[in-house]
C-alpha cells in the first residue's frame, strides 16, 4: 500500500511518463555501472584477444612482430597438414570415449547410490575426491602407478599376476592415448556421479512407486524412469563433454606432451607447439578458430534443438 | 524407496551386492591416492621392490627434501596470493554483475547471460596467443597480477550465473522498503541483498579459488620465473626436471594436494552443491 501511494504522488497527473522514465534510465545507468567490471575484464582478456585471433588466423604472424595478410593460406594448409588430421582424429576419439565410458560409469555409480541411504554421503565424497585433485598431481599419481618398472604391473606380478608386467602404458604409441584418457576418467567420473545423483534425486518418487507396482525390475526402472527423468542433465553434460573434449590440453601436456611419435597429439597441444615453439602464431590462431568453431557449432546445435521443442 | 522395509528380506542379497560394488568404486577413486601417500614415505629402492605396499619404515624426511628441492614454500606462498586475490576479485566482479542482472533488471540481461555462456565455452587457446602478446607489452607477463586478472576474467562468468541464481529468488519487498527509507543502490546491495545471498558468494569463492589453485595451462604460459610460479607449475617443473625420484615427487604432490583435501572435506557440502548447480544448469 505504502509503495503505491508514493508512486502516485511522485508522478503528477500532468506528465505521467516522465519521472518514471527518468527513474528507469537512472536505474539502467546504475545497472551498467555494476556490470562494468565484469564487462571490462571480459573484453580485455577474452573478447578482444579472441577477435584478434580471428584476424591473425588470416596472417603469417610469428607472435612477435608485425603480421601481413595471407588470406586463407593457414586454413588451406591446415586441410593438407597430416599433423592436423592426426590431432583431429585424436580429439574425435577422445570425444567418443568421454561420451560413453565415463558417462556410463557416472550413471552406474549414481544409480547404485540412489538406491542406498546409509553411507550415501560418504561414497559421494569419496568419488568426488579425485575431482578436486590438481591435474599435475593426478598426472604424477598415475605416472608412478603406470610406470613400467615400479607401478601396478610389478605390484601385480609380485602376487602372481604377471600380465601387466613391463607394459609401458604411456610410452607405447598404441596405448598412450587410451592411458591418458583413462587417467582423465579417473578424475572425472566422480564428478558425473555427483551431478547425476542430484538429478536423479529430483525425479518424482511416485514414478518409481508406479513402476514397482507394475513389477518392473531395476534395469527397466533405470531405462524407463531414471534416464528420461534426468535427460536435461544428460544432454547438458553431453554438450559440455563434446566442448571439453576438443579443448583438452592439460592431461596430454603433463603426461605425454603429445608423444610418443604424435600418438597423443591433440588440437590443444598442436596449437601450443605452433604458437610458442615454432613461432607460427598465425597458423596456431587458425587452429584456435577451428577449436572455437567446434564449440560454437555444439552450442548452437544444442540451442537449436531446444528451441525446436526438444526437452533438453 | 519408501516401500523398502516391506521387501527388505528379498532385497538383502542385492543390497550387499550394491554395497560391494560401491566399495570397489570407492577403492578405485581413493586407492591410487593412498598408494601415492605410501610412496611418499618410502625409500627409492623400496619403491622399486614394493610399489604398492605399505612403507616399511616411514621416511618423513621425504617431505622436507621435496619441500626444499621443489621450492614448494615459494610456490605455496605465490598460490595463496593468487587464490585469495582470485576469489575476492571474482566475488566483487561477479557479485556486482549478478546484482545488476538479477535485482536491477538491467535491459539486455538475457543477452548478457547468453554472452557469458558463450565466452565460458570458448577455448582458452583461442585468445591465448594475442593475450600473451598483449600481456607482454603491458608488462603483465611473468607477473602474478597479470595471471590474477586473467583468472578474474575466466572464472567470473560461471560465478556470475551462480550468484545470480541466488539473487533472483529473493523477495523484492526488502529492497523496496530500504529504498523507501532513502538507501542508495550501493547501500541496498551491501546491507540488504548481500547478507541474504552470502552462501552464493562463499560457493563462488571456493570454486574460483580451487580452480585457480589447480589451474595449469594459463599458469604455465604466463609465469616463467621460478620465484613467481604458483605451486601447480612449481611442482610440474620439479616433476619434469631431472629428478626421477618418485618418492620425492609423491611427497611434493601430497604437499600440494593436502590443503585442498582438508578444505574440501571441511566444506564438502558447499563445494559439491556449487558444482551441482553449475553442472545442471544450461
Amino acid at each position: 500500500m505504502a509503495i503505491m501511494q508514493v508512486h502516485r504522488s511522485a508522478a503528477p497527473a500532468a506528465r505521467p511518463g516522465h519521472a518514471e522514465r527518468r527513474t528507469r534510465l537512472r536505474r539502467a545507468a546504475v545497472g551498467f555501472a555494476f556490470m562494468a567490471p565484469l564487462l571490462v575484464v571480459n573484453v580485455v582478456v577474452i573478447a578482444a584477444p579472441g577477435a584478434m585471433s580471428i584476424w591473425y588466423s588470416f596472417t603469417d604472424w610469428t607472435g612477435l612482430g608485425p603480421a601481413s595478410f595471407v588470406g586463407l593460406d593457414n586454413y588451406t594448409n591446415l586441410l593438407g597438414d597430416p599433423e592436423f588430421h592426426n590431432a583431429l582424429l585424436h580429439n574425435t576419439l577422445w570425444t567418443l570415449f568421454f561420451l560413453t565410458v565415463p558417462m556410463a560409469m557416472g550413471l552406474f555409480g549414481a544409480f547404485l547410490l540412489s538406491h542406498i541411504r546409509r553411507f550415501q554421503m560418504l561414497f559421494r565424497v569419496a568419488y568426488f575426491i579425485p575431482y578436486v585433485v590438481a591435474t599435475v598431481v593426478s598426472g604424477s599419481i598415475w605416472e608412478s602407478l603406470l610406470s613400467p618398472d615400479q607401478g601396478i604391473g610389478d605390484g601385480l606380478a609380485a602376487i602372481g599376476l604377471p600380465w601387466l608386467k613391463d607394459v609401458n602404458f604411456l610410452g607405447d604409441p598404441d596405448l598412450a592415448l587410451g592411458t591418458v584418457a583413462f587417467v582423465n576418467t579417473w578424475q572425472w567420473w566422480g564428478f558425473l556421479v555427483v551431478i547425476f545423483l542430484a538429478s536423479m534425486q529430483a525425479v518424482s518418487p511416485q514414478l518409481y512407486e508406479a513402476a514397482r507396482l507394475d513389477g518392473a525390475n531395476r534395469w527397466r526402472e533405470f531405462w524407463h524412469i531414471t534416464l528420461p527423468g534426468i535427460r536435461p542433465t544428460l544432454m547438458f553434460l553431453g554438450l559440455m563433454t563434446v566442448i571439453w573434449s576438443f579443448l583438452i590440453f592439460d592431461y596430454i601436456y603433463i603426461l605425454t606432451q603429445g608423444g610418443p611419435a604424435g600418438s597423443t597429439d591433440v588440437l590443444g597441444t598442436l596449437l601450443y607447439r605452433n604458437a610458442f615453439a615454432n613461432l607460427q602464431a598465425g597458423y596456431a590462431a587458425s587452429i584456435g578458430v577451428v577449436m572455437a568453431l567446434v564449440s560454437v557449432i555444439a552450442v548452437s546445435g544444442f540451442l537449436y534443438l531446444r528451441r525446436r521443442g526438444w526437452d533438453i | 524407496m519408501t516401500s523398502r522395509p516391506a521387501r527388505a528380506g528379498a532385497l538383502s542379497l542385492g543390497r550387499y551386492a550394491t554395497y560391494g560394488v560401491l566399495l570397489l568404486l570407492a577403492l578405485f577413486a581413493v586407492g591410487p591416492m593412498l598408494v601415492f601417500g605410501f610412496n611418499a614415505l618410502k625409500t627409492p629402492s623400496e619403491l622399486a621392490t614394493s610399489p604398492l605396499g605399505l612403507p616399511a619404515a616411514p621416511q618423513w624426511h621425504n617431505f622436507a627434501d621435496a619441500w626444499q628441492e621443489a621450492a614448494m614454500g615459494v610456490g605455496l606462498a605465490n598460490s595463496v596470493v593468487v587464490v585469495i586475490s582470485t576469489a575476492l576479485g571474482v566475488c566483487v566482479i561477479s557479485g556486482c554483475a549478478a546484482y545488476a542482472m538479477g535485482r536491477l533488471r538491467v535491459p539486455g540481461s538475457n543477452f548478457l547471460i547468453f554472452y557469458l555462456l558463450v565466452t565460458s565455452a570458448l577455448p582458452i587457446q583461442l585468445f591465448l596467443v594475442p593475450l600473451f602478446y598483449l600481456w607482454t607489452n603491458l608488462g603483465l607477463y611473468d607477473n602474478l597480477l597479470g595471471l590474477i586478472i586473467i583468472y578474474w576474467a575466466v572464472f567470473s562468468p560461471f560465478a556470475t550465473l551462480l550468484i545470480r541464481s541466488y539473487m533472483v529468488g529473493l523477495p523484492k519487498e526488502y529492497e523496496e522498503a530500504a529504498r523507501l527509507d532513502g538507501a542508495g543502490e550501493w547501500k541496498v546491495f551491501a546491507r540488504v541483498v548481500l547478507p541474504m545471498v552470502w552462501p552464493g558468494f562463499l560457493t563462488a569463492a571456493l570454486i574460483a579459488g580451487l580452480s585457480a589453485y589447480n589451474e595449469f595451462l594459463l599458469a604455465v604460459t604466463f609465469i616463467q620465473s621460478t620465484d613467481k610460479m604458483p605451486v601447480s607449475t612449481a611442482f610440474f617443473a620439479f616433476k619434469s626436471g631431472y629428478t626421477q625420484d618418485y618418492t620425492l615427487i609423491s611427497a611434493g604432490g601430497l604437499i600440494m594436494v593436502i590443503p585442498v583435501l582438508v578444505a574440501f572435506l571441511l566444506l564438502q557440502r558447499r563445494f559439491i552443491e556449487g558444482y551441482i548447480s553449475s553442472g545442471m544448469t544450461g
